[in-house]
């Protein structure tokens, strides 16, 4: 044969198969995401922070297209970097979300990335926007990636609007767990990053830190 | 000569393209004949370069197809991002040049298979230890299931404190390093400073994110500058990660297997040299299309030592490459002498202005 390709996943696109979640509680937010990023069939990068700073008080979860997902988030920082300066104060989480979903829109047929958004502001307080495809809605959690499929229900069971702050990082740690272990697609560890009116705290809860269930 | 006698045989055809598929399909054997991947002219068409010689037979070409303009301005359009200056600004937006260009082919190829760029089964990888990095790769270069070159480099130079291992297609990882390498040295010499990792690896990403994966290099990027020692891998989608230790390349499995179980942070550089070298002959003898020897680079805040080969093959046939045989060694049977008679028809001189 004389069209040796090698082997698929040398050509594949990388992708971050991937469970990511943002949650609001009563005075901030709390982001969550595993670390997996594979290629085809292959892991390429088993401890990706898919967390990644747009502001100091607002973050982004990455999911979809590696390449794409990072470039939107590089992208966004450097807009927000510029409001920000012009506005003389920290920008909103809803500008944020904003310029994201801006791209994610005009470009939509080219790049196949999901963000969710989410921080703390002012204004607001804490404050979770999905962008899918475009379309920039509020919601008091957001899910994404593959392996959110698996515990939507889980979810809508046992969030409860007004939880305060420890509570809401154990639902997303919970959450995380129960996608990872049930996802081929996500696993690693799992980052949590919690943004309120004080800072940002980011934690890693490494393979046997993570909650176990009624299998494991 | 070759090109010519290629593309006269060529269907009718009113478009310049018309030379274009021919070409690349007489490339394509002509590549695998000689076996050498790193046959550059299809591999130009991929980058959008006109290489000289296709630029003569489409020119003659006379055709009013109203698919010549937008190609051949989106290759020249190609050529000039290729050549942009790093002290510009970077031209906003996706670059699709390269997708047009592929669309306009398949529809003139319509039916046959489009040319596919060779690739080198490759092991590569890097690791970070106490005082620095350690890249490691393998010298075998297929070209399908021959192996072109045996002892090719695969360890290449961006700058006095970086190097970066490469695999996936031959000529795209040469170039794309190649193109950094010399706008990083012009960055230098622009801004007295000597350049950062982190400043190379965004402009690899830059470069392969534009180009949406036409450009098949898998790279490991690794180096030491002020802030310390990095290791980055970048992927032909613009995909970047920053890790302690990868692998990249068709034997990166065989590799990553030892790389995970025996590395440890801020190891010592003989355990790290021996720990990568490990890492590749895994994939030399794990893949098939990564062998021959195991060249390995360490760079540290002092000095790069580019150690080339650190292991040769075993599998050598001990042939001496070397050809000059001594005067007798080939028996002379019969001697005959005939001189040459010359007559002398013209005599002319002609001075020459030497200052």
């Amino acid at each position: 044969m004389l069209e040796e390709q090698g082997p698929e996943w040398m050509s594949e696109e990388v992708k971050t198969g991937t469970t990511i979640i943002a949650v609001e509680f009563d005075g901030g937010v709390v982001l969550g995401s595993d670390s997996r990023v594979s290629a085809g069939a292959s892991v390429v990068n088993r401890v990706m922070n898919k967390l990644s700073p747009l502001h100091d008080r607002i973050y982004c979860a990455l999911s979809g297209s590696a390449a794409d997902a990072q470039t939107i988030a590089e992208t966004v920082n450097y807009q927000l970097d510029v409001h920000s300066m012009e506005l003389g104060e920290d920008p909103l989480v809803c500008s944020a979300a904003t310029l994201v979903k801006n791209i994610s829109y005009q470009y939509k047929e080219e790049l196949s990335a999901h963000l969710i958004v989410g921080g703390w502001d002012r204004r607001g307080g804490g404050q979770v926007y999905a962008t899918l495809s475009g379309l920039l809605t509020r919601q008091p959690f957001a899910l994404g990636g593959s392996g959110s499929s698996y515990v939507y229900g889980y979810l809508d069971a046992e969030y409860r609007a007004g939880a305060g702050r420890t509570d809401t990082q154990r639902l997303v740690v919970d959450t995380l767990s129960l996608a990872m272990s049930r996802d081929g697609s996500s696993g690693g560890v799992a980052y949590l990053v919690t943004i309120d009116g004080d800072g940002v705290e980011e934690k890693v809860f490494l393979g046997n830190e993570l909650p176990t269930f009624y299998d494991q | 000569m070759e090109i010519d006698s290629i593309s006269s045989g060529s269907p009718a055809s009113p478009s310049p393209l018309g030379a274009q598929p021919m070409q690349l399909n007489g490339c394509r054997s002509f590549r695998s004949m000689l076996g050498s991947p790193d046959i550059s002219l299809a591999n130009n068409a991929y980058w959008g370069i006109p290489s000289r010689r296709w630029d003569a037979n489409a020119w003659k070409r006379q055709s009013s197809s109203a698919e010549q303009l937008p190609v051949l301005m989106s290759l020249f359009g190609g050529e000039m991002s290729l050549l942009r200056s790093p002290l510009q600004p970077p031209s906003p937006g996706f670059s699709f040049d390269l997708t047009e260009r592929n669309a306009v082919l398949g529809r003139l190829l319509e039916g046959s298979p489009p040319p596919r760029p060779v690739k080198t089964g490759t092991t590569i990888s890097g690791m970070v230890f106490r005082d620095g990095v350690v890249l490691g790769a393998d010298t075998r270069a297929t070209s399908g299931d021959v192996v072109a070159d045996k002892m090719c480099a695969k360890i290449h130079r961006i700058s006095a404190n970086m190097y970066c291992c490469g695999a996936g297609t031959a000529a795209d990882t040469q170039k794309t390093t190649d193109l950094l390498a010399s706008n990083l040295a012009l960055f230098s010499l622009n801004s007295q400073r000597a350049p950062r990792v982190l400043m190379a690896a965004s402009i690899l990403q830059d470069t392969l994110y534009r180009y949406g994966g036409q450009i098949g290099a898998h790279l490991i990027l690794g180096g030491v500058d002020y802030s310390g020692a990095h290791l980055y891998t970048v992927g032909p989608y613009g995909s970047v990660d920053k890790l302690p230790f990868v692998s990249m390349g068709s034997g990166s499995m065989a590799a990553l297997g030892i790389l995970e179980d025996r590395y440890k942070p801020n190891m010592e550089v003989e355990e790290a040299k021996v720990l990568v070298r490990d890492s590749v002959q895994a994939g030399i003898m794990g893949d098939l299309g990564s062998g021959s020897n195991v060249d390995l680079c360490v760079i540290t805040a002092q000095a790069v030592d580019y150690i080339r080969p650190y292991q040769e093959s075993q599998y050598t046939n001990g042939r001496n490459r070397k050809y000059k045989y001594p005067p007798g060694t080939t028996a002379l049977l019969s001697e005959k002498v005939v001189p040459l008679r010359m007559e002398l028809v013209t005599e002319a001189v002609q001075r020459m202005e030497t200052h």
